[in-house]
């Protein structure tokens, strides 16, 4: 069994939801992702989703656009990332990690070499924003030869038909993007992702993770409360960007948001 | 060309977010629909006539012809239409489909600030709420234009993101229709982007190329031997090329921006000198490193100044059918002064690269052959730019 289908079992039996923290790898510079990683799993988290960064982050609030700014100032580039994730597989054999990225750097690469790297150094899925299913046939041959799952995103403005089509190709989790927006937008709306949410899971036994516009404990918990899979990236990173010039502060500041999280989903 | 899901080739598709493939086949839908509709055909002919000065001239450059010494070269006047440049041919039809779909408010994306004034102009025509994006850096460069676009009515929003240019900007500009969708019209103004809107773009601009057909066929009584024009995402090339596509023995030329030169590496030539790879949308040649990331581009044209180019044009050079050159920022600079002196005519810095490459061109041809050049835009924004680059204060 996969990582990632093993850590939704697991927490599907102890009736636990799954905690999905984002951080752009090399933000503010290269040597605070890994231990940034092993930090987030210490205070809660579930699956660990590292950004790749890229030039033109076209689904991108701010908050994230600068995070890929200050990584790139670093040249950090898709075999960094990979490195990164290697090294994180040193000691944690067991977080899965999804790569979450934009298409070009993976496209430059080949698909063919990108899935066999990817599953050399321990990556378990990918979510690529800017590639729908109807452009992955071949992405996806190659990346399930190598036991990688792909995540697609669905949306507010995704009908039915297209919802079927999604969870057909998808493997891992279905990503529900919460709102009209990019990254870091704030206007979360429960019921509206509820009802989406009822449209997925009548096509689908895939876990439904939900992301875009949860910032603190409320919201994470509230979106627990419907969703298999809770994603925080803007109000992570916003904490990278604040505490920049120290690793310890930015571990601290990370988990702490987390660990609050944590709880309140748990309490839920 | 393209199939049903916009691919050229291999190029085009639709890479966007997910959130933005329900908009995007709405606009498919609604262009396709009105397309075949008489009465919107009708107000869109109407307009470009009576609004945009259609038809423009084929005009035969016979002094700059005769000193050149080979072929007898024709310009397509494009910078006479209303705003001065071919981009309003796509923003009239685009701002009337955005008003059929019940769209309000307008966004569109600008590097010169040419399509920004075209769709700032069609904005206050037709009434409609218009927001422009434009990189930071060429605020700066441009401040006549943001003046226009201002006076027009049009909110003109500073891209402070990445390299602070046009590509940024439209990266901002599919920030904004990811969020404001229910409203909210994106007028893309060149060939590139996601399926639809290369499709749509060229149907939009290949009124130039259907004019320029009859009109040499009514000057010279058969076709042109060559066309040139020049390609930045590639929307008056494609506009002037399309309807010669299948006329095998009309040569069709592009000319990129060769900037300080294609050996410096500071240039914006996708086609002579970059690889595949997928940006804004869709699948196409870009500037970009060996890690995928997109890389600063040069010209002294802020039109030409981009890192990709529209998926027809890398299709019609894999295919054969079309030959890319590249025109560097000192070539181009003579050409708008050699049509500026010998014809009157004060080309945009953009045409000039088109109108260089005619120079190079026309002595290796007959005096009975033909050249069609598309001039693209007139130069009055251009020439500070210009005295700057000859150390002239104005």
């Amino acid at each position: 069994m996969s990582r990632l289908a093993a850590c939704f079992e697991k927490l599907r039996a102890s009736g636990a939801k799954a905690l999905i923290p984002y951080v752009t790898a090399g933000d503010p510079e290269p040597s605070v992702t890994v231990p940034l990683m092993h930090a987030m799993v210490d205070a809660g988290a579930n699956i660990i989703e590292l950004g790749v960064p890229f030039s033109d982050p076209m689904a991108e609030g701010p908050v994230i656009q600068r995070a890929m700014e200050r990584a790139l100032e670093y040249d950090v580039s898709l075999d960094d990332v990979l490195e990164m994730v290697r090294s994180f597989r040193k000691t944690d054999a067991e977080t899965p990690v999804v790569l979450m990225g934009y298409l070009n750097p993976v496209e430059v690469r080949g698909y063919e070499n990108f899935a066999r790297d990817a599953q050399a150094v321990g990556v378990d899925a990918v979510l690529l924003v800017d590639m729908p299913p109807e452009e992955a046939d071949d992405l996806l041959s190659a990346l399930y030869a190598h036991e990688l799952d792909m995540i697609f995103l669905v949306a507010p403005t995704t009908d039915e038909a297209r919802i079927k089509a999604i969870t057909e190709s998808g493997r891992g989790f279905i990503y529900y993007v919460s709102l009209k927006g990019v990254t870091g937008a704030g206007h979360l709306d429960i019921d509206g992702v509820k009802q989406q949410l009822v449209k997925i899971r009548a096509q689908t036994d895939l876990p439904v993770g939900v992301g875009f516009g949860i910032k603190d404990a409320e919201s994470a918990a509230s979106i627990a409360g419907v969703a298999d899979a809770v994603v925080v990236g803007s109000a992570l990173v916003r904490r990278v960007e604040e505490n920049a010039d120290s690793a310890d502060d930015i571990n601290r500041a990370v988990a702490g948001l987390l660990a609050e999280m944590r709880t309140a989903m748990d309490a839920g | 060309m393209p199939d049903e899901r916009g691919h050229f080739g291999v190029y085009g598709g639709m890479f966007v977010a997910e959130t933005l493939m329900g908009p995007l086949a709405e606009l498919r839908e609604a262009y396709e629909k009105y397309l075949q509709d008489p009465e919107f055909l009708a107000e869109l002919d109407y307009e470009l006539q009576q609004y945009v000065g259609r038809p423009s001239p084929l005009y035969f450059a016979e002094r700059w012809s005769e000193q050149l010494g080979g072929a007898r070269i024709y310009l397509k006047r494009e910078d006479l239409n209303h705003t001065g440049a071919h981009k309003v041919n796509n923003t009239v039809g685009q701002a009337l489909l955005a008003k059929r779909m019940g769209k309000t408010r307008i966004i569109a994306e600008t590097g010169a600030g040419q399509h920004g004034v075209a769709s700032a102009t069609v904005a206050a025509r037709l009434g409609l709420e218009c927001v422009v994006y434009m990189g930071a850096e060429d605020i700066q460069r441009q401040a006549m234009n943001v003046f226009r676009m201002k006076l027009l009515g049009a909110t003109v929003v500073p891209v402070e993101s990445g390299s602070r240019t046009l590509k940024d900007a439209l990266n901002e500009a599919m920030r904004d229709w990811v969020t404001n969708i229910d409203n909210t019209f994106y007028i893309i103004g060149t060939v590139a982007g996601p399926h639809p809107y290369p499709a749509m773009v060229r149907d939009f601009q290949t009124i130039i190329g259907r004019e320029a057909r009859s009109q040499i066929m009514e000057q010279e009584g058969r076709l042109p031997d060559a066309l040139v024009a020049c390609v930045g995402g590639g929307s008056n090339a494609i506009g002037l090329f399309y309807p010669f596509i299948e006329d095998q023995e009309v040569a069709i030329y592009g000319v990129e921006a060769a900037g300080d030169g294609l050996e410096t590496g500071h240039h914006a030539a996708p086609l002579c000198a970059g690889q595949p790879g997928v940006l804004h949308g869709n699948r196409t040649y870009l500037m970009e490193d060996e890690h995928g990331q997109i890389i600063h581009t040069h010209s002294i044209s802020a039109g030409l100044d981009y890192p990709g180019v529209g998926p027809e044009h890398a299709w019609l050079k894999d295919s054969g059918r079309a030959s890319y050159v590249a025109i560097d920022d000192n070539e181009a600079l003579q050409g708008f002064h050699d049509l500026t002196r010998i014809e009157g005519i004060i080309p945009a810095l953009e045409s000039s690269h088109a109108l260089a490459y005619a120079t190079k061109l026309a002595p290796t041809m007959s005096k009975d052959q033909i050249i069609i050049v598309n001039l693209s835009g007139r130069g009055d924004k251009d020439i500070h730019t210009v005295a700057e680059h000859e150390g002239i204060k104005l």
